[in-house]
């Protein structure tokens, strides 16, 4: 098996290797990114000003909608994964992934899945603009026929989550090398193992839901209708079920990557190892019995109410361990600020913002005004935007000179990363004072109280979309004409079994496994 | 956030600052070790790296303060959820009905109900005309309220989910079809209080606008009145007979207002959403079965019953216009009586 | 290459890229058929799928008789059947999880009791909640939008019992589970005559249940007037059964291949993999019966 890649396009489509292919979940990904972010741009253009001025409500409900389906099932989620292929293996000393053919169908599975999805732009009736949540019955007696497509397109874009976290999780349970005991294990592959049953949890979950939609549709059930006996809400309650867990699928991982990079630019070991395991399974445990916190306007009983108001409320604690843990870590480090760290840190300043607007959502009664209003969206892209995604860039800097062998501009990654930071906080603070003085979202139209601030936010949007065709520019310039590196460890301070092989890593690494002591 | 002008929603505002000052405090603490360190312990300085990397007593400190800072929180939430799910004793039941992109007012007990629409103009969504002071926040017709009464708000849909909003009352409660959920507001000072849709409902979902008109109680009791005269003279004038000319103009008026949305105002429908009818053999074909689908809707479609929503008058002018506009030429009329006999045989 | 310390990374594969497009060819065709633009791509799409599992499924079995699999490697594939299993588990949560909550809380609020809203009646005045639903709340308030089944298939009483179909499916399927199991213990002895025939025994079994079921679906559609339109009693009924029914023949046809399989003189004492996969399934698909006759039939 010491045979190099196979030659020309035949090398991606019928690739079994865990770097070619988590190189192509790493693009594929990006590409995602940079179409869900257009959906955005014309979102934040059209709101830049009250009245409708580029698009119909129609095709704003449909740009709304696809931006967030897009977003998290096209570009954050299988970044994470190509992340889990590209380093998992290198992390614990094995050959490659467990499944290594069923890990090029689940990439695959992929953009025949959003290629389906994305045509559904191109067809009568449009998109899906039921929103990403897909709350029946909007999303079912009064959707387009399209409804369809994005049903079953859903359905093998889940297959393939499924069969990437279980070849995850066999991966880490089985293939680690002699001595790399659990708790040795990196904390990205402790997030990543856990996000991988989570996966394994939700998945069928969605699956699940959209099948019932599927048969309301078609072949007259009545799950989401009471005129038969069914429920409207008993949608969101499946829906969230999945949905929940869904947003810690996406930030765990996130979790682990700032665990690797802070220690590394501390040039100290990561505080509290064994308790950030212990917080992350606690999220995980707490993500299965908050998921009704979405529903505190439906009218639940109150009972249920206060319930789930406490059980979310809990979730800040583990949450906090972690926070506290990385600044421990960074307290007494010595300290330098290279691109990844910067974003790190960034992660965790933003991030915490995030959760403490979480919090605030969590409290029921306060939420009763929050929820559905602009608040939200601006809680939720603190935690996605300056969570997962910061803390993607950040792994792509801190990694790439391994995966490359060329070092990235320090430069350009600085300036990207201030535009980056600048730009997000101004187009997403506004979000939170246009949603406390009372703008619904998903509006294609405001009236005109909320001018002002939909503009400054706008254009933050504008300069921080601009700071990604920046990241793109690097990156693409690194890969091609990056000053050349060959050192094992690009950092003084990094950790770990990935930095004790070649740079750039070679094709296939530890077919003999380490001794890890 | 606005503080309101009810109990609830006043105490939602201090739950909410309390909440915020929270957070506020703790992440001075936060962020200042943090930065503290980014400053102090910077290798540039040439700060050399401690090695501690472990403390149970320190990991279970952080994890009970925060545990104590939320049990803090829970007491006032708890307290305020209860009350504001306490829609017990009220003194006045109002039914609000969500429609495709419409509310619809029914005083319970009292025989007054009404539509309330956007009635800022098409033109100026599009910017051909400017855009006055309640931009998208003007309804033909406010909800009417008393002040100092505990009002039960009894809320469902007849399409999609719909979720009324008024921040001033603190009411936030979602209108789900085939449901009924309860909650309640007692408002102190009169005003003119206006809020929205807030739950994905459609194209229209931010063309749907709530208005609360807060008066005294005697002023409350005028308006009922008058209402209630009103709404005799609209059952009075069901009786009447029309031509078809006025049919049409009703027509044209009322289906601009009530169809427009999905059907177009050129009849062509949207294709693969919403069906045109111009030509269509519904609106071409007889009269009972066109009277059927638009007072009892089409059921497993987007097309809804409009017999609950529209008065007689309209329901005839609309049909009549339905078949004679676009090139349409069936000829023949409905009248409000015959819809009202279509009604009463079934 | 079968030694603990060098694991086996297959060569590139052309496999995986085309049961990925006959997926987005199925899940395209499914959409097309659906709205009604012809079941053609459809076709295509489930025979390229069909042809490619097979040859997939032989390389497979190949390499595990050429001695390429290490024992690291059955235990990847070991990890991936469980944890495979687990999110069928899963997904039958679901439908369980939506019975429970129609049955205790939705439609217990659509009749007025529970703790919701007391004015229900001004949108069902006349809907009375039971179960199983019989009368769905359109055909109280006088629409012929849904309509309740004509009759439902709960517990007839003592005295039909021996006549109720779902008693005797859970037998059969119950003794299947057990036959299955005796064949496993043979092959551990290497009983290769005894496990052939347990294993016939239960992949008959399977077949057994699967044309009950479909009686009791023949009699419901025909008879019963209990069909998926029935409101949430149909709904529920024929989504929970269905996909148990679609899972039983999966696990039918698992079992038929390791049957051919054994007869074929593969597996031995130690590496049976692929019947103890498909066993393992079966059993669940059991377990879910279990369920559904406890949850669909018996407690209604
Ligand atoms: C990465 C994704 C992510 C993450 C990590 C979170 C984290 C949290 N979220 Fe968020 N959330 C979303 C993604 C995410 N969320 C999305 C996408 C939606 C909208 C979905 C939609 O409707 O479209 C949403 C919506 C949402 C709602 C519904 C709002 C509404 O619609 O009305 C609520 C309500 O409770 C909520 C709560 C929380 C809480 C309590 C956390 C907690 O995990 C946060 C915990 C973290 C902290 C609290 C900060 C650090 C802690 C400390 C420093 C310790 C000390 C702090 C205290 C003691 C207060 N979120
Ligand atoms: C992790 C997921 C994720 C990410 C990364 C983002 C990223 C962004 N999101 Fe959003 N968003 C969601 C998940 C996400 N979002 C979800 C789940 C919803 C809810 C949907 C719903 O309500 O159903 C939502 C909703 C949502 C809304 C509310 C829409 C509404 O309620 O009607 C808005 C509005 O401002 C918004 C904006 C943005 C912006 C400006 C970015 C930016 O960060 C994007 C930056 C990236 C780019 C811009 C692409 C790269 C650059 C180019 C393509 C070149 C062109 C650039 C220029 C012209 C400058 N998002
Ligand atoms: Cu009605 Cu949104
Ligand atoms: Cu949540």
């Amino acid at each position: 098996m010491a045979h190099g890649p196979a030659k020309g396009i035949g090398r991606w489509l019928f690739a079994t290797n865990h770097k070619d292919i988590g190189t192509m979940y790493l693009w594929f990904s990006f590409a995602m990114f940079i179409l869900g972010g257009s959906f955005a741009m014309i979102i934040r253009a059209e709101l830049f000003a009250p009245g409708m001025q580029l698009v119909k409500p129609e095709f704003f409900n449909q740009m709304t909608t696809m931006h967030g389906l897009v977003m998290v099932f096209g570009a954050i989620m299988p970044s994470f994964v190509g992340l889990a292929n590209w380093m998992i293996p290198l992390q614990i000393g094995a050959p490659d992934m467990a499944l290594p053919r069923m890990n090029n169908l689940s990439f695959w599975i992929l953009p025949f899945g959003f290629a389906l999805l994305a045509s559904t732009l191109f067809m009568e009736g449009g998109a899906p603009n039921f929103g990403w949540t897909f709350y029946a019955p909007l999303s079912t007696t009064y959707a387009p026929d399209t409804v369809n497509f994005f049903i079953f397109g859903v359905h093998i874009i889940g297959a393939s989550s499924i069969m990437g976290a279980i070849n995850i999780i066999a991966t880490v349970l089985n293939l680690r090398a002699p001595g790399m005991t659990m708790m040795k294990l990196p904390l990205f592959v402790w997030t990543w193992l856990i996000t991988a049953f989570l996966l394994v949890a939700v998945m069928p979950v969605l699956a699940g839901v959209v099948t019932m939609m599927l048969m309301d549709i078609n072949f007259g059930t009545s799950f989401f209708d009471a005129a038969g006996g069914g429920d409207p809400v008993l949608f969101q309650h499946i829906f969230w079920f999945f949905g929940h867990p869904e947003v810690y699928i996406i930030i765990l991982p996130a979790f682990g990557v700032v665990s690797a990079i802070i220690p590394a630019f501390s040039r100290k070991p990561l505080f509290g190892y064994s308790s950030m395991v212990y917080a992350t399974s606690a999220i995980a445990f707490l993500s299965f019995i908050v998921w009704a916190h979405h529903m505190f306007t439906t009218g639940m009983p109150i009972a249920g109410e206060l319930y789930f108001m406490y059980a979310t409320m809990l979730i800040a604690v583990p949450t906090g361990v972690k926070v506290f843990n990385w600044i421990a870590t960074m307290f007494q480090g010595s300290l330098s600020f290279e691109t990844p760290m910067l974003f790190a840190i960034a992660f965790v300043i933003l991030f915490t913002f995030g959760g403490f607007t979480g919090l605030m959502l969590a409290v029921a009664p306060a939420d009763i005004q929050y929820h559905d209003s602009y608040f939200v969206v601006g809680h939720f892209h603190y935690v996605m935007v300056a969570g997962a995604v910061f803390s993607m860039t950040a792994a792509v800097y801190y990694w790439l000179p391994k995966w490359s062998g060329r070092m990235y501009d320090e430069t350009m990654g600085k300036v990207q990363f201030w535009v980056a930071f600048i730009g997000f906080n101004i187009a997403f603070i506004p979000q939170h004072f246009l949603g406390l003085a009372g703008m619904p979202r998903r509006y294609a139209d405001y009236a005109l109280q909320f001018t002002d601030w939909n503009m400054v936010s706008s254009i933050g949007a504008f300069m921080y979309g601009a700071a990604q065709l920046m990241f793109l520019y690097n990156v693409i310039r690194t890969i091609v004409a990056g000053e050349p590196t060959n050192v094992e460890k690009t950092w003084e301070g990094a950790e770990g079994l990935e930095w004790t092989v070649a740079t750039p890593a070679p094709f296939h690494t530890f077919s003999t496994p380490p001794e890890v002591k | 956030m606005p503080q309101g002008v009810t109990g609830v929603s006043n105490d939602i505002y201090d739950l909410h600052m309390t909440v915020v000052w929270i957070c506020v405090w703790i992440s001075v603490v936060v962020y200042g070790v943090m930065f503290y360190s980014m400053f102090a312990h910077r290798k540039s300085k040439g700060y050399k790296a401690a090695n501690f990397h472990e403390s149970t007593t320190v990991e279970l400190l952080w994890t009970i303060l925060p545990v104590l800072i939320l049990v803090w929180v829970a007491f006032p939430s708890t307290k305020s959820l209860i009350e504001l799910y306490d829609t017990s004793e009220a003194d006045i039941d109002i039914k609000v009905t969500g429609y495709q992109w419409k509310w619809q007012y029914e005083y319970l007990g009292e025989g007054v109900e009404f539509m309330s629409e956007l009635t800022t103009s098409e033109s100026s969504i599009y910017n051909e005309s400017p855009k006055t002071e309640y931009y998208l926040t003007e309804v033909n017709e406010p909800l009417v309220l008393p002040i100092g009464k505990k009002i039960r708000f009894l809320l469902t849909a007849k399409d999609v989910i719909h979720a009324w909003w008024v921040p001033d009352l603190g009411v936030k409660r979602d209108a789900v079809p085939g449901f009924i959920n309860e909650t309640w507001a007692k408002i102190d000072e009169p005003g003119i209080y206006r809020g929205f849709c807030a739950e994905l409902c459609g194209k229209g979902h931010a063309f749907m606008p709530v208005v609360v008109n807060a008066v005294t109680e005697d002023e409350y009791q005028k308006w009922l009145a008058d209402k209630k005269v009103a709404a005799a003279a609209e059952r009075e004038m069901a009786k009447q007979t029309f031509t078809l000319e006025q049919l049409m103009v009703k027509g044209e008026a009322a289906y601009n207002r009530s169809c427009a949305a999905c059907h177009m105002a050129n009849g062509e429908g949207i294709p693969g959403a919403f069906p045109g009818l111009k030509g269509s053999a519904i609106a071409l074909g007889p009269v009972d079965k066109h009277l059927d689908s638009v007072v009892n809707g089409v059921s497993g479609t987007a097309m809804q019953a409009f017999g609950g929503q529209l008065s007689e008058v309209d329901l005839a002018a609309i049909i009549t216009y339905e078949r004679n506009a676009w090139g349409n030429d069936v000829g023949d009329m409905v009248q409000p009586l015959d819809v009202l006999k279509f009604k009463q045989g079934q | 290459m079968a030694t603990d310390s060098n694991y086996y990374v297959p060569e590139e594969s052309r496999l995986p890229v085309l049961t990925a497009m006959s997926l987005g060819l199925m899940a395209l065709g499914s959409g097309l058929w659906l709205n009604d633009g012809g079941s053609g791509v459809l076709l295509v799409g489930t025979a390229v799928l069909v042809s490619v599992m097979y040859i997939w499924f032989r390389t497979v079995i190949r390499e595990n008789i050429a001695g390429m699999n290490s024992d690291q490697l059955k235990r990847s594939y070991v990890w991936g059947m469980s944890w495979f299993i687990f999110s069928e588990v899963m997904f039958f949560a679901v439908f369980f999880g939506a019975l429970f909550y129609i049955r205790t809380l939705a439609l217990p609020w659509l009749g007025g009791e529970g703790d919701k809203s007391d004015m229900i009646h001004l949108v069902w005045p006349e809907f009375t909640a039971q179960w199983p639903l019989m009368e769905t709340p359109a055909q109280a308030a006088g629409s012929d939008e849904f309509v309740g089944p004509g009759q439902n298939l709960s517990f007839p009483g003592w005295d039909k019992l021996m006549g109720w179909l779902p008693l005797w499916n859970t037998i059969v399927l119950l003794t299947s589970s057990v036959t299955c199991h005796f064949a496993h213990h043979a092959m551990k002895h290497d009983d290769r005559k005894k496990f052939n025939i347990w294993l016939g025994v239960t992949v008959l079994l399977g077949f057994i249940f699967l044309v009950l079921q479909y009686e009791e679906y023949h009699h419901a559609y025909t008879e019963m007037g209990l069909t998926l339109e029935s409101g949430i009693y149909g709904s529920t009924f024929f989504m929970l059964t269905g996909f148990h029914g679609f899972h039983v023949t999966m696990g039918t046809f698992m079992l038929l291949i390791q049957l051919i399989r054994g007869l074929k003189g593969h597996f031995s004492s130690d590496d049976q993999f692929g019947f103890e996969a498909s066993s393992w399934y079966w059993h669940f698909v059991d377990v879910v019966w279990v369920g559904l006759f406890l949850f669909v039939y018996v407690l209604a």
